[in-house]
């Protein structure tokens, strides 16, 4: 795994998919290939609410990458420093087996250069100092990328505020 | 082919890398944005964040302008002329001076034979309306259209009725609200980049939301609370909420008696319209609407009944938009944090505003060709009532018009029933359309002057109201790719040569600039520098005791409304129930998804690859009966004509309507990518072009009605 984590708060995304277009135009990817997807599951009916998730999937960057492992040109590598995985176009024979491998279907292929593409976290951003793309330009501010030891702890204090709101409500305020 | 060129902006074009301010023009938010320039090319658009609440958010729509810049190529690339039959896609290329030659040409002899008010122009209205404003005053025509009688009319005339001010007049302050409720207003698909943030915001710091519509759309995703009303019948869940907040005395008793009229009037109306008498209408619960009534009670006045944005839905859309917002001024939710809090312009927080355009200009005599503001006093006569246009083309009462230009607007994509427009449209002498994309209207043109891309052209200055007015800048970032010129020029050069230039006496956008600047204390230097300047460094609440400025006839709240009366309407009608629908008869819904502006950006390369589908929405309990599977190919039809479309079988609408996303199933072959994908719920309009709200003017596109088989 990257040092890296890429997360997604599903209760603040409204689904726009500007994300995925904030990818493309950074990468100049036409129609095709798409580095992230954010799929959404419902509306399903909780308690008679039509509740839907959201599931952001860009590259996982996987300690031990099965789209690595199976490169076999050597295009795809793992930085040593921060682990972030990614396509060498260079040394890419458009062979697909990283497609194949992948099991979240990461890996696309790109019908203009004839090569596979996958995400990289945007590291020439993050080099800079920068977030990602899709990160910067969410439109909720719902992606958080940092590192994984460092990422917020929203959930949490959600959870803490409505088992507080419980217990305040069934305490007797009234003398 | 002689080509007369505009001059870009100073600085556009050259070598090394550049941040431009400027605005989106995906969507007619027309959001605050920063592109990024390389050498002349756009490498990055991001939204301002030197607008606090904007950031560097952007919607896909917005993020897809690269797309629009430089992978689409199925757009006008230069003017051309028709040579065929209107319609039948035969067109000429021409050069600028010979298109604007022709089109003048024309407009000339239509001006010699009906008078400048022969001209009629239609464009979105909004922020740099005050060109076409002008050049439509500057020919001496009172017509002028804004695209409102099939968007905001209805809510529009509802918030001036009660208030005084039109619908943008009053400002909803989502990230404060405790409560906010929609009815089908859709904030995070319908999306206005600011708004969305706001309301998501809001709902983070443990806002509710109460959303109401017949279908769950994802905003209702967001709900505390989800009511599936019965389509066309929000007014009478309305008229209940406020027999409830009046007889159990939830209202603000203080606000109400010092800031409005008639409530003694608005009581003895909704005596009887319990919640038990909305149920057997919208299908609510009655005691859901009573304990909703008593917990927003609470929640006021951070609370927010939003009067609608696009509400021409129904014969009485406006009524439901002003209940709603007279439910506001009972709650005394009016000039408070989370409330509605009306929009400031420069004057109002003690600044000179922009110099407009229009005002050198002499007033026009001749009256509207649709009544507004004479026959039809209630009618705001700045944006007019576009569909009145046409039974006056038909009849030639009150006068004859002879040219149309339709500028940014689809009319043959907004109106109802384009068929029936067409036929009227080809009465007239001239059509024009003057457009980034082929429009339908501008597929079935006379000629199309193709307009800059808005990376690509800069406009006149806006000044933009709310709690904290400011001026906006849309500045130029690269070169046109194509032969195409910016709005400021085309309507300059149209009025050089029907001799009224000396309105438009400027060489390039900038001296327009200075000249609207004249006097604010404000520079383009200081524009440019980030885009934007703010007039006010809070946000301006007026006093609540004493400082109200209610721009009504009386001063006040006006439950009870002499313009009204004056147009011999009510100020509160009888509720009118809508027809059930049974067997194979539905309502016609549409909508909007957050991927696609309206009908505009269907062709979009990357948009297009996100949606190029809409699918029909019905109810799983009618679907089964007329035997229509999930995914199956149905016929929807009304009047003769018919389309098919795949089935989305769902409970998320409700049983009495279908519903699809408006925009779909383009005709213009030119537009390979969206030509002929999915269904377009304006064709099924038929005989809608004229049915409109009396009371708001604005159409009633959702009393439609069609019938559904399998195919
Ligand atoms: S841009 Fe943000 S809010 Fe929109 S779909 Fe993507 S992750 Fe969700
Ligand atoms: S492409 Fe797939 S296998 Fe490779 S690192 Fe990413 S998620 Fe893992
Ligand atoms: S991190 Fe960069 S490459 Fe990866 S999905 Fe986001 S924008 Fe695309
Ligand atoms: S909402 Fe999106 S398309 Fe519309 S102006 Fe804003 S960024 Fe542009």
């Amino acid at each position: 795994m990257s040092k890296y984590y890429l997360l997604q708060d599903s209760e603040r995304c409204i689904g726009c998919l500007a994300c995925e277009v904030h990818c493309k135009t950074n990468k100049g990817l036409g129609v095709g290939p798409a580095l992230c997807k954010n799929t959404w599951v419902g509306p399903v009916d909780v308690k008679g609410l039509p509740r839907v998730r959201f599931v952001f999937m860009p590259c996982f960057h996987c300690e031990e990458p099965w789209c690595f492992k199976v490169c076999p040109s050597g295009a795809i590598k793992k930085r040593a420093s921060d682990g972030i995985v990614y396509i060498e176009p260079a040394l890419c024979i458009g062979c697909k087996s990283c497609i194949t491998a992948c099991p979240w279907g990461s890996c696309q292929w790109d019908p203009v250069t004839q090569k596979a593409v996958k995400c990289d976290y945007c590291k020439d951003r993050v080099d800079a100092g920068l977030k990602p793309a899709c990160v910067t330009k969410c439109l909720t501010q719902c992606l958080e990328f940092g590192e994984a030891v460092k990422l917020p702890d929203y959930r949490r204090d959600r959870f803490a505020k409505l088992v507080a709101e419980h217990a305040f409500s069934t305490e007797t305020t009234s003398p | 082919m002689k080509s007369i060129k505009a001059p870009n902006v100073s600085g556009v074009g050259s070598p090394g890398r550049r941040s431009v301010f400027s605005m989106c023009g995906m969507c007619a938010t027309r959001c605050p944005i920063q592109v990024e320039v390389e050498d002349g090319r756009v490498t990055w658009i991001q939204g301002n964040s030197h607008d606090k609440a904007m950031g560097a958010s952007l919607c896909a729509k917005g993020a897809a302008g690269l797309s629009l810049e430089y992978d689409d190529d199925q757009r006008p690339q230069y003017p051309l002329i028709r040579t065929g039959p209107r319609g039948a896609g035969q067109w000429r290329r021409a050069g600028w001076d010979e298109a604007l030659d022709y089109v003048a040409d024309k407009l000339k002899s239509v001006i010699d034979k009906y008078g400048g008010k022969g001209v009629v122009l239609s464009d979105r209205g909004g922020a740099f309306s005050d060109l076409t404003k002008s050049f439509v005053k500057a020919l001496g025509s009172p017509n002028y259209f804004t695209h409102d009688c099939t968007c905001g009319s209805n809510a529009h005339h509802a918030t001036k009725s009660l208030f005084g001010v039109g619908r943008t007049g009053m400002s909803y302050d989502f990230k404060n609200s405790k409560h906010i409720v929609l009815y089908g207003r859709n904030i995070i698909e319908s999306l206005q980049v600011k708004e969305a943030k706001d309301f998501i915001q809001a709902l983070q710091n443990g806002a509710k939301c109460t959303y109401i519509d017949p279908r769950a759309t994802l905003t209702a995703g967001k709900a505390a609370r989800y009511w599936q009303i019965r389509p066309n019948t929000e007014y009478a869940l309305n008229l209940s909420i406020i027999n409830v907040l009046l007889k159990e005395n939830l209202y603000d008793r203080d606000f109400v008696t010092r800031w409005s009229i008639g409530l003694d009037e608005l009581s003895s109306f909704v005596m009887d319209k319990t919640p038990e008498w909305q149920e057997t209408y919208t299908g609510i619960p009655a005691r859901e609407v009573r304990s909703f009534v008593n917990e927003i009670a609470n929640d006021a006045p951070k609370a927010i009944f939003h009067a609608g944005w696009m509400t021409a839905r129904h014969l009485q859309s406006f009524y439901g938009s002003r209940t709603a917002h007279a439910i506001n001024a009972l709650l005394g939710a009016i000039e408070v944090p989370g409330g509605s809090i009306f929009a400031k312009g420069a004057k109002d927080v003690g600044k000179k505003g922009l110099n407009n355009l229009t005002d050198r200009i002499p007033a026009v005599k001749d009256p509207r060709v649709d009544g507004c503001g004479w026959k039809h006093t209630h009618f705001d006569p700045g944006p007019g009532i576009l569909h009145l246009l046409f039974p006056a083309i038909e009849t030639g009462d009150p006068y004859k018009v002879g040219a149309y230009i339709a500028y940014r607007h689809d009319p043959l994509s907004s109106l109802p029933d384009p068929e029936a427009t067409m036929k009227l449209l080809d009465r007239l002498e001239l059509l024009v359309s003057i457009d980034v994309n082929y429009s339908e209207a501008a597929w079935r043109s006379d000629v199309i002057l193709p307009e800059s891309t808005y990376l690509e052209r800069a406009n006149i200055l806006t000044e933009k109201t709310g709690p904290k007015p400011s001026f906006l800048m849309r500045d130029q970032a690269v070169s046109p790719r194509f032969d195409s010129r910016p709005a400021w020029w085309i309507f300059r050069e149209l009025a050089r040569r029907l001799g009224v230039g000396e309105f438009f006496d400027f060489e390039n956008v900038e001296e327009i600039w200075n000249y609207q600047l004249e006097g604010t204390g404000v520079t383009v230097a200081q524009l440019r520098e980030k885009g934007q300047i703010s007039l006010a460094d809070k946000p301006v609440l007026w006093d609540r005791e004493k400082g109200l400025k209610f721009k009504t006839p009386s001063g006040k709240i006006e439950f009870t409304s002499s313009v009204l009366k004056k147009a011999g309407l009510d100020d509160f009608v009888e509720f009118a129930p809508p027809k059930n629908m049974e067997g194979d008869e539905f309502r016609l819904l549409f909508g909007r998804s957050a991927v696609h502006n309206h009908a505009h950006t269907m062709n979009n390369p990357l948009l297009n690859e996100l949606l190029d589908y809409n699918p029909i929405w019905i109810h799983p309990s009618r679907a089964e009966k007329l035997g229509i599977a999930d995914g199956s190919l149905i016929e929807v039809s009304r009047q003769g004509y018919a389309v098919k479309g795949l089935a989305k079988v769902t409970p998320w609408i409700h049983r009495d309507a279908v519903f699809m996303l408006h925009g779909f199933g383009r005709t213009v072959p030119l537009q390979k990518r969206a030509y002929n994908k999915g269904t377009a719920d304006q064709r099924l309009q038929k005989g809608m072009l004229t049915v409109y709200d009396p009371a708001g003017g604005g159409h009633a596109l959702c009393e439609c009605t069609v019938h559904v088989h399998p195919a």
